[in-house]
């Protein structure tokens, strides 16, 4: 094996190892200076993973959730040196994680957690004019094959548990004790101006704007909505997307018009 | 000095052409402290960041550094190319550079003398290369890639190491002038790796900095260390970023000042990132000695 193809793997190893080829200027013992570096690659990842999942972490306790953590990191290894997209399937991961099983809304919290770091993130686009709005609304014929475009930031999660609640007791938006949560409730994820903004939305409008994402028509999107959701309101939920700038794009199903 | 610069023949105007940083300090940009330094306009000659943290589509990071960097000179500062590594350089991460530089036409961009990828896993890390035939071979191979990819020539900084290994048969200073003088690459020359490396290997930090190829400097760092003691219980200095340079290193800065005369230098502070007024008194320390080279230089030139 190469020189750093044996460094690399002894960096790696679960268990602490040496590779051999090191030298120290004082006869020393390298396994300690070369602990340095496995250290150095370990604690640089646990930290990455608690700066993304701040309220992950404090649901656990940091030393909980370092443990988990370095869990993670030793199974999935970044690909990237983008660091800011390091940890994206790690609800996946706390989800399967048996010393987390006490805490079953565990991994939807930082499902969410992993929407707010994409928000945080996203592509910028400029909302349609409120002209082009009133257009649309002013032709009923072509209302429902309308397809939009929504803001790069823009997300949806359901959960069988109160994410938003939990997310925003630890924003010091509410008490935590005032939080049941198993209360399943449903999130918008946007980024507004420069801050990620994160609302309880209702399942219908969190059926609504999933389906909008996926461009499919205004008729079809209303239809799935209130499928699930007696009480959706299509103005209330189209008010709330077009006071946040989060509709970038309008089309008519197929060639695209301004 | 004079005859040193000889042994480099690009140190004339293409060295130059490596950074036009102004000759002044610099803070490393951090989030925490991007609308401090918006309201405030402190008076420093340029920001850095680490081109990784910019890597990202949209939103606030890229908000902040557009306006910033309106205002003031910028160094993008990579730590994820791994010239060093074994492997070929990652066209994707080249990519984004190309597309990063492109966007905010940075005054300079450098990398380090390191490898921090192996097959397809990114280390995180800043880790050391033996210094070799073959790893100067591909060190230069890397750094001509990534001068022809990105159209500009970059700078290479001087590593801080925990380990040596038994097949180098290069000292790292011959190392890094072989690899300044074949692809014309410039130095940034890192005095707090310098001290740490140095007290690491048992050398001397001053003699280190007079075997380096001091004409190509195009930037200097400077950073704070946190020790540690090695199996045998001598200092072990860790290149942590997280505390104020130490006045060993100041006093190498003044060293190293001496051989470079006034050259951008940057206070580096990646963790417990303190307030920005506490990076700003250090910033200006360097600019005082700087100032104070000049002066002296004008009173007595030493050039003549």
């Amino acid at each position: 094996m190469k020189l750093l193809a044996k460094f690399a793997a002894a960096l790696l190893a679960d268990q602490p190892t040496c590779p051999t080829g090191l030298t120290t200027w004082n006869g020393s013992d390298p396994a300690q200076r070369f602990a340095v570096y496995r250290n150095n690659v370990i604690i640089s990842l646990i930290d990455a993973l608690a700066d993304t999942y701040p309220v992950t972490r404090q649901l656990v306790g940091d030393d909980f959730f370092r443990g988990m953590a370095r869990d993670y990191a030793r199974k999935h290894r970044p690909h990237s040196p983008v660091l800011a997209y390091y940890g994206d399937i790690f609800a996946d991961f706390v989800d399967g994680y048996l010393p987390a099983a006490s805490v079953p809304y565990l991994s939807a919290v930082a499902r969410l957690e992993w929407s707010y770091v994409s928000a945080f993130h996203a592509a910028d686009a400029c909302s349609v004019t409120h002209e082009a709005i009133a257009n649309l609304m002013a032709d009923p014929n072509r209302l429902p094959n309308a397809c939009f475009t929504l803001h790069p930031s823009v997300n949806v999660i359901s959960s069988s548990y109160a994410i938003v609640s939990l997310w925003g007791a630890h924003q010091d938006l509410m008490s935590l004790s005032e939080v049941d949560p198993f209360v399943p409730e449903s999130a918008l994820v946007q980024r507004i101006g420069l801050s990620v903004d994160i609302l309880r939305i209702a399942p219908g409008d969190q059926e609504f704007i999933a389906r909008l994402r996926r461009r499919e028509p205004l008729g079809e999107a209303v239809g799935a909505a209130t499928s699930i959701d007696s009480a959706f309101d299509l103005a209330d939920c189209l008010g709330l997307l077009i006071r946040s700038d989060a509709i970038v794009g309008i089309h008519y199903n197929g060639p695209l018009k301004p | 000095m004079t005859k040193q610069a000889s042994t480099f023949p690009l140190m004339g105007d293409a060295t130059l052409a490596t950074s036009s940083l102004p000759s002044r300090a610099g803070i490393g940009l951090k989030p925490e402290h991007f609308k401090e330094i918006l309201a405030t306009n402190p008076g420093l000659g340029f920001f850095e960041i680490h081109a990784e943290n910019y890597m990202v589509d949209g939103g606030p990071f890229h908000h902040y550094l557009g306006q910033i960097r309106e205002r003031y000179a910028l160094s993008i500062h990579g730590v994820g190319l791994s010239i060093g590594g074994e492997g070929p350089l990652s066209e994707d991460h080249l990519d984004r550079l190309a597309v990063l530089l492109n966007r905010y036409q940075p005054e300079s961009f450098s990398e380090h003398l390191a490898w921090s990828s192996h097959g397809d896993v990114f280390l995180n890390d800043l880790l050391p290369a033996p210094y070799t035939r073959n790893t100067l071979r591909r060190v230069c191979n890397h750094i001509d890639q990534v001068q022809s990819r990105l159209k500009r020539r970059m700078l290479l900084e001087n590593p801080a190491t925990y380990v040596e290994f038994a097949a180098s048969t290069f000292a790292e200073t011959e190392f890094i002038g072989e690899v300044v003088r074949r692809t014309g690459c410039g130095l940034l020359l890192d005095v707090n790796n310098i001290y740490v490396s140095c007290v690491n290997h048992g050398c001397d930090p001053a003699a280190y900095l007079r075997a380096l190829p001091i004409p190509c400097v195009g930037e200097i760092h400077l950073a704070g260390f946190s020790t540690d003691v090695d199996a045998a219980g001598d200092r072990l200095l860790i290149d942590s970023h997280g505390s104020p340079v130490a006045s060993e290193v100041w006093d190498l800065y003044a060293n190293a000042l001496g051989l470079t005369g006034p050259v951008a230098t940057l206070l580096e502070r990646d963790n417990d990132i303190p307030a920005f007024r506490v990076l700003m008194t250090e910033a200006l320390r360097a600019e005082a000695m700087m100032e104070a080279l000049v002066a002296d230089i004008d009173t007595e030139p030493l050039y003549a």
